[in-house]
């Protein structure tokens, strides 16, 4: 049976025409850009071209745009390569629901000495502005804040965070992996220094992703070598999956917004859906303003973990969480930061859709929903 | 005819075989599986977990290795500054002090070179001047306070094999951590971690006709090697490097060590026929000089220094070949190679080096056309070059006094 994919916030599937861009890299003789014979040079080329397409789709420059090995890279860069630059330890800020990737490098900064501040968020999962004000101190030296969050697709209004920071000289870093093919991203006008980014989240390739940044920030590299992407990443360059992230982002810039409209139609559509037929349906972040693509929402009474597996002898793909903790049986931080009680916590399922995704997909899921809900309620019923 | 410019820079990066980028394209696209390894909840994610199992094992059979032993990361890089900064982050009580040689990879200098920052002393080795450390040298810079040893199987621009197995007796012996940078040397000579006392070892994949972009690092389990993790985040990799999987290149590198595996002898033996041509053409022009070992290097690589010819004219002349050069217009940096410069080589024939590597898909034909450009090339030159005049006219050039400008 062919299956519904429907856990775009875990990865998505590269796109045929990003594809056709890397062909050439992917196979064949390519150089290694750092050589300086043909081969050599074509490489070069090919990532400077990519790099536009990036630095295009963000408005800035393309020295701005640092390559790395994925989203969780890029936060690590951006965390660990500012404290770095500090001979002191200081304090950092940090969201109390990001994503993993900052929160275990902010732990990895407490071991060296760090001081480490929780911004707490509403009962909607948006960060709490009077909170940052009086979190804010001398030493702070960087606060990362999540522009959409992986979980929930709740957005952070980050120019009213760096409206609170702007007499502050601590560097504002974005985790904007989620956000970006979902929102309109600009860099200038979010107010952040420095942005994370992933190309897989966008229909490009594993891999890569990148930290766009103010050149002026302090950072030193988090990986010591050759002296690459600026002297801030040493690695020969992955060129295929850079080609393949350049040509993503000029796609998503291409069609946008339509990808937005189109999967802002399929969200209110499952979202009137899920309240009108799954009676007790709680949507987590229903007041905050939502990414489009995602719907974070628990039956009550139903387990999450079991529901999503019952999903996937429909053929429904879902994720009870994030794919990174999804192996974990705790609920989730995200839920528990929101105040959500863990019992129901436990219940989440996630939905996160794609533009590839259709209205009859939508209708077809939920039918797969309230048929598994009621089987799984008997059951429970039964045991009881 | 052979197609121009021919590719002899092999040991820089490699074109991917067929086989392995067919691999790769089945985990692209949405009739692939494109999933996330580490989504739990449906098929797709199992079936892109599934892939990585196998790649795993086929990395870790080729080295003789336990799969949980594999550590997937970005590239041989980041798997050298993983090694020694997990090391070094990880033991630092039990001691600071670390010994490298002069001539390992950027990776492992420039990581060093950061590890002295946070307070950590380092060691650097000098090689005896055919390459190769001299193991009493070794033996002799050990302390108590000595918690790694980093020396590469292969280096890069010499193609020098270094005695691992003797290392890794002496660090065993003392309690010592050994980590190998093996991006030059896997799939082109035999590497059974079983059998070396090995604790640490870099792969990359680009090296061995797989994917950029993805490698590994071998952490031994018996006896436990503990590092600690430097890219942290959802814990994959046993909470040694977090980050998603790429399947794609997982799935190339795997691969691409198979492959390895089962063609590494035959490989090997071409390309050893065919280096041999090149040297046997080119070691009776005069005043030419083979740098690094002959006896103790791996097969592909000949790196050469033509004497009395300038560096940067003899890279022009040889535009149709694709090779490597220690002079300073083909680098980011403006220095001659420090790796020949470690082996005692004046800066004059380390800017006069070429470094050919042959590589699997490196034809006879290409190497008769290199050898004609070559001794051409160097001909012309010469007649261009006063200092070859001097030379061939019995002047000392080392007593000439130069007129300052």
């Amino acid at each position: 049976m062919a299956s519904d994919y429907l856990d775009h916030n875990a990865t998505t599937a590269l796109d045929v025409r990003v594809l056709a861009a890397m062909q050439p890299y992917l196979h064949g003789a390519v150089g290694n850009p750092s050589s300086v014979h043909r081969y050599g040079r074509e490489a070069r080329a090919a990532i400077d071209q990519a790099r536009e397409q990036v630095a295009a789709l963000l408005g800035v420059r393309a020295t701005q745009v640092i390559f790395t090995s994925g989203g969780t890279e890029a936060n690590n860069l951006a965390l660990q390569g500012v404290a770095a630059s500090w001979s002191t330890p200081g304090r950092v800020i940090i969201g109390s629901t990001e994503h993993p990737s900052v929160i275990q490098p902010g732990l990895a900064l407490q071991r060296r000495g760090w001081g480490v501040d929780e911004l707490a968020v509403d009962d909607n999962g948006r960060p709490c502005m009077e909170h940052l004000a009086a979190l804010l101190r001398d030493d702070t030296r960087l606060v990362s804040v999540m522009m959409a969050n992986n979980e929930t697709g709740v957005i952070t209004d980050m120019a009213a965070v760096s409206a609170v920071m702007k007499e502050h000289a601590a560097v504002l870093h974005c985790d904007a992996v989620q956000a970006l093919g979902k929102m309109d991203v600009k860099f200038t006008a979010t107010g952040v220094r420095m942005m994370s980014l992933s190309a897989h989240k966008i229909n490009g390739p594993g891999g890569v992703g990148a930290l766009v940044l103010d050149r002026a920030v302090q950072i030193q590299p988090l990986l010591q070598g050759g002296g690459q992407e600026f002297g801030l990443r040493a690695g020969s360059e992955n060129i295929a999956a850079i080609v393949g992230f350049g040509r993503a982002a000029e796609l998503l810039a291409d069609e946008w917004p339509d990808r937005h409209r189109h999967m802002l139609g399929l969200r209110q559509q499952l979202e009137q859906q899920l309240l009108e037929q799954l009676p007790g349906v709680v949507i987590f972040g229903h007041q905050a303003e939502r990414l489009p693509n995602t719907v974070f929402f628990a039956v009550p009474m139903i387990d999450g973990e079991t529901l999503v597996m019952a999903l996937d002898e429909d053929g429904f793909a879902v994720a009870s969480g994030s794919a990174c903790s999804s192996s974990k049986n705790t609920p989730s931080h995200v839920l528990l930061a929101m105040g959500v009680d863990a019992g129901l916590a436990r219940c989440a399922v996630r939905v996160s859709l794609g533009s590839d995704n259709e209205a009859g997909d939508v209708d077809r899921f939920v039918g797969s929903l309230k048929r598994q809900v009621n089987k799984l309620a008997n059951m429970a019923a039964l045991a009881w | 005819m052979v197609k121009l410019p021919i590719y002899l820079d092999n040991a820089a990066t490699t074109s991917v075989d067929p086989r392995v980028a067919e691999k790769m394209m089945a985990c692209l696209t949405a009739d692939g599986v494109f999933g996330n390894p580490a989504s739990r909840s449906h098929s797709f994610g199992w079936q892109a977990d599934e892939a990585v199992a196998v790649a795993r094992q086929q990395v870790a059979d080729l080295v003789n290795a336990d799969p949980k032993e594999i550590v997937w990361t970005s590239g041989a890089t980041e798997s050298d500054n993983l090694a020694i900064k997990g090391v070094a982050h990880f033991y630092q009580k039990k001691g600071r002090h670390i010994i490298t040689c002069k001539t390992e990879h950027k990776a492992v200098l420039d990581t060093c070179r950061q590890l002295e920052r946070e307070g950590f002393d380092v060691t650097y080795l000098d090689p005896e001047p055919n390459g190769l450390l001299d193991l009493d040298k070794l033996q002799a810079a050990m302390r108590d306070d000595t918690i790694l040893v980093s020396i590469m199987h292969v280096n890069n621009e010499i193609g020098v094999i270094q005695d691992i197995a003797a290392i890794g007796e002496m660090t065993r012996a003392r309690g010592i951590l050994f980590h190998v940078d093996a991006a030059q040397s896997a799939g082109k000579v035999a590497i059974d971690l079983q059998k070396l006392k090995v604790d640490l070892m870099s792969f990359s994949a680009h090296k061995i006709y797989g994917p950029k972009g993805i490698g590994a690092l071998y952490v031994r389990r018996k006896p436990r090697v503990r590092i600690e993790s430097q890219i942290h985040g959802g814990g994959h990799e046993r909470g040694m490097r977090s980050g998603t999987l790429a399947t794609h290149q997982i799935v190339g590198m795997g691969e691409a060590f198979r492959i390895a595996g089962e063609e590494m002898e035959a490989d090997n033996a071409r390309i050893l026929q065919l280096r041999n041509r090149l040297w046997n053409s080119l070691k009776d022009i005069e005043e030419v000089y083979l740098n690094g070992d002959l006896e103790h290097r791996v097969a592909g690589n000949l790196n050469v220094s033509f004497n009395y010819v300038e560096g940067e004219s003899l890279v022009m002349a040889l535009k149709n070949l694709a090779v490597s050069s220690g002079s300073a217009c083909t680098s980011a940096s403006l220095e001659p190679s420090y790796v020949l410069r470690s082996l005692g080589r004046n800066d004059e024939l380390a800017h006069s080096s070429i470094r050919f590597s042959i590589g699997r898909f490196t034809t006879v034909e290409e190497i008769d056309y290199t050898i004609d450009a070559v001794r051409n090339s160097i001909g012309r030159l010469r007649e261009l070059s006063p200092l070859w005049e001097m030379y061939q006219e019995g002047i000392d050039l080392n007593s000439v006094q130069w007129a300052a400008h």
